[in-house]
């Protein structure tokens, strides 16, 4: 699904390299999580397949099955499948998060080639999942993330996930901010889409999201490049032991 | 004292070929002095502070410099709504494109019928509220309307009166200068909506006097015209009594120059005024909005909302003075004005001010010029809005609080359609 090869990025504005060649492969109906200290570039990957300006790859590539993903415009990566929930989703004053999504589940729509959705089978839609993350609906005419606490802008990071159906979804930190029952909430909302044809790549600080989530693979970022692959005990490593051994082991 | 004798010889020259229409008595002394105030203030040279964010010299010149007529192939503004239509051509009446001036509720009359009557409700409004804006600072432009407007409508509704006026504006004759003035008093507990559209004339210097008395409601939309070398001076001048409302929006795309001013005195206790203004401006253009809001009655709430969207050497400019005088207390003053600079060539000029003699009210005013946030865009894009989608939907945002301040739902659908269709038609 997604093939990440010897990637590496620098920062435009200063001379800096973040990404300092990553490889990884994630299959479809694969959840990969990737943990790794502060600073270690989880996030930059996160923003860098998703297109974000500012970064500039100076070698490797993307693909997403069978696209160049490094070739297309963020909104073009969208239409591709590709989904990234925020670390930190961004406030839109004036932007109502009715319209917001229903506007961009329509432009993926007429990228694809697919007729828009009516109003009314919108709002059936939205409502129904809504209703499964337990997001009230007088939440979704409020502008996009204005005013939500941290855990409600990531519940609405997996709202619009689960409207626009991407088949590669990237968590980056979902679940820094939610409670013990909205990190529930999110995970259940994560394992209703988890099927087939879709693959999940979920940044995460702590093993327990893992625990609702559960990974294929866990990879352990650290300066910029997969240190070291394994099954779901890495994570439980990481947990009890911290970086610290697993850092020294591949120095 | 007297002018410099420059500006004073184009001060005369500016109105040579300009003759007082004949009218009753009380009109003829009301133009006449006019005359004199205009003579007195001159007109606005370089270094006149209120003229500071913009150059008077297109406005100042005896000929108006030509505007090409432009056929957008777009449909009017206000088309879909039931309303009373008033047109003119090159500011001049044109009955035969308008509806019957008949309707429930309203009377509606020429300027020129209405000056000629020795005995007129209009004696009280003509030149009257204008007169009364001239202190502390000049307006001379709408001095020389009330002394040279050929044409005009005066309105006074008598009634709740559901159906607006639209008052249409056409340009055709590429060379036009349109003086036009209106008078409009709207009665104790009546209700009147306004409604303004298109360019009218090359260079346009429109009035519009409205007298709310106690417990009545104005409220007024426009739509300036579209033509790109257009010009316009406008002023609205509003009196408002105990218990009014007096509601305007404004929204301007194109135009080489435009000048709105508005003048609001609260002279009755816990009246309303909320003034509003959306601008849209790309390549030769630049528009300023101008307000001087007197309070000078207890618990008036005064509002005024402007936003400007500029780019490509388009240029914004804001003065905005609220005046609470000593013993309007209670007054709740809320003003902001902002601009969204699209590029790095455009441009936002804005003095706020607030001058205040009351020690017990609550006002507010900022003023913010900024860019497009790019990580909003960003976010809009990375959930698969192209690009020229999400910059639009985050201009639309920006303006979002002073459309908001048009009450009826089909004519704000009206003025966002054609935003909307604007900013389609101008992206990059
Ligand atoms: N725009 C930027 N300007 C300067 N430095 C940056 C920028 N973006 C990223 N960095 C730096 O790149 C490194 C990687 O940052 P990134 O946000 O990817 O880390 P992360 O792994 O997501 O960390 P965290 O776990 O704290 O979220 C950090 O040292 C960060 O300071
Ligand atoms: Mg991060």
């Amino acid at each position: 699904m997604l093939k990440i090869n010897d990637l590496h990025v620098r920062l435009e504005e200063e001379d800096k390299a973040i990404l300092r060649g990553v490889d990884l492969d994630v299959t479809a109906g694969s959840v990969h999580a990737i943990m790794g200290p502060n600073g270690s570039g989880k996030s930059t990957l996160a923003y860098v397949l998703s297109g974000r300006d500012g970064y500039e790859v100076t070698r490797g590539g993307v693909a997403l099955e069978d696209q160049d993903l490094l070739e297309l415009e963020p909104e073009e990566r969208a239409a591709a499948g590709l989904f990234l929930a925020f670390q930190y989703p961004v406030e839109i004053p004036g932007v109502g998060n009715m319209t917001f999504l229903r506007t961009a589940l329509n432009a993926q729509r007429k990228a694809c080639g697919d007729e828009e959705v009516s109003a009314a089978d919108f709002l059936k839609l939205i409502r129904d999942r809504a209703k499964s993350l337990q997001i009230d609906p007088e939440m979704l005419k409020r502008p996009v993330n204005v005013g939500f606490s941290g855990g409600e802008k990531k519940r609405n990071e997996i709202l619009q996930m689960a409207v626009l159906e991407p088949k590669m979804c990237v968590l980056d930190e979902t679940d820094s901010g939610l409670d013990v029952d909205a990190m529930r909430l999110v995970a259940d909302g994560v394992n209703a889409l988890r099927d087939e044809g879709r693959a999940f790549l979920v940044i995460t600080h702590y093993q327990r999201l893992l625990n609702h989530i559960e990974p294929d693979v866990v990879h352990i970022m650290a300066d910029g490049r997969i240190v070291k692959t394994g099954g779901p005990d890495l994570a439980l490593e990481v947990e009890t032991n911290g970086y610290a051994d697993i850092l020294q082991e591949v120095a | 004292m007297g002018l410099p004798a420059r500006r004073q010889e184009d001060t005369e020259a500016r109105i040579a070929h300009l003759e007082v229409p004949d009218g009753a008595a009380w009109a003829t002394e009301m133009r006449k002095q006019a005359v004199s105030r205009y003579l007195a203030m001159g007109l606005p040279g370089r270094r006149d502070e209120y003229w500071r964010f913009t150059r008077p010299d297109d406005l100042n010149t005896p000929q108006a410099p030509s505007a090409a007529v432009v056929d957008f192939g777009e449909a009017p503004a206000f088309g879909g709504i039931d309303r009373l239509r008033i047109v003119f051509r090159d500011g001049v009446f044109d009955p035969e494109a308008s509806d019957d001036l008949s309707c429930e509720g309203l009377e509606v009359e020429r300027l020129q019928s209405a000056t000629a009557h020795e005995i007129h409700w209009l004696k009280d409004v003509y030149g009257v509220l204008e007169a009364r804006s001239q202190e502390p600072v000049a307006r001379p432009f709408a001095a020389l309307n009330t002394a040279f407007a050929t044409d005009g409508i005066v309105i006074r509704a008598t009634e709740r009166v559901s159906r607006p006026v639209n008052l249409t504006y056409l340009h055709e004759n590429p060379d036009s200068d349109a003086i036009l003035h209106f008078a409009i008093k709207v009665e104790s507990g009546a209700d009147l909506t306004v409604l303004e559209n298109g360019p009218a004339a090359a260079r346009f210097n429109k009035c519009m006097e409205v007298d709310v008395a106690d417990g009545g409601a104005f409220h007024h939309v426009r739509a300036q015209g579209r033509d790109h070398e257009r010009r316009a001076v406008t002023h609205m001048f509003a009196r408002l009594g105990k218990k009014s409302a007096f509601k305007s929006f404004t929204l301007t795309a194109n135009g080489v120059l435009t000048r709105n001013e508005a003048f609001i005195e609260f002279v009755g206790d816990n009246a309303v005024s909320h003034i509003a203004g959306a601008a849209v401006g790309d390549g030769d253009f630049h528009h300023d909005d101008t307000v001087f809001v007197v309070h000078d009655a207890v618990g008036c709430e005064s509002r005024q909302v402007f936003k400007k969207v500029l780019r490509n050497g388009a240029v914004g400019a804001f003065q905005g003075k609220i005046l609470v005088k000593e013993g309007a207390q209670k007054t709740d003053g809320y003003q902001i004005s902002q601009s969204l600079l699209l590029d790095e060539d455009a441009q936002f000029l804005a003095k706020p001010e607030l001058e205040i003699y009351a020690d017990d009210v609550a006002c507010s005013h900022g003023s913010t010029s900024g860019a497009i946030d790019e990580d909003a865009l960003f976010y809009l894009q990375s959930r698969g809005l192209p690009r020229p989608e999400a910059q639009d939907l985050l201009v639309l945002a920006f303006l979002a609080e002073a459309i908001e301040e048009i009450e009826s739902e089909d004519i704000s659908r009206d003025i966002y359609g054609r935003l909307k269709g604007w900013l389609q038609r101008h992206r990059r």
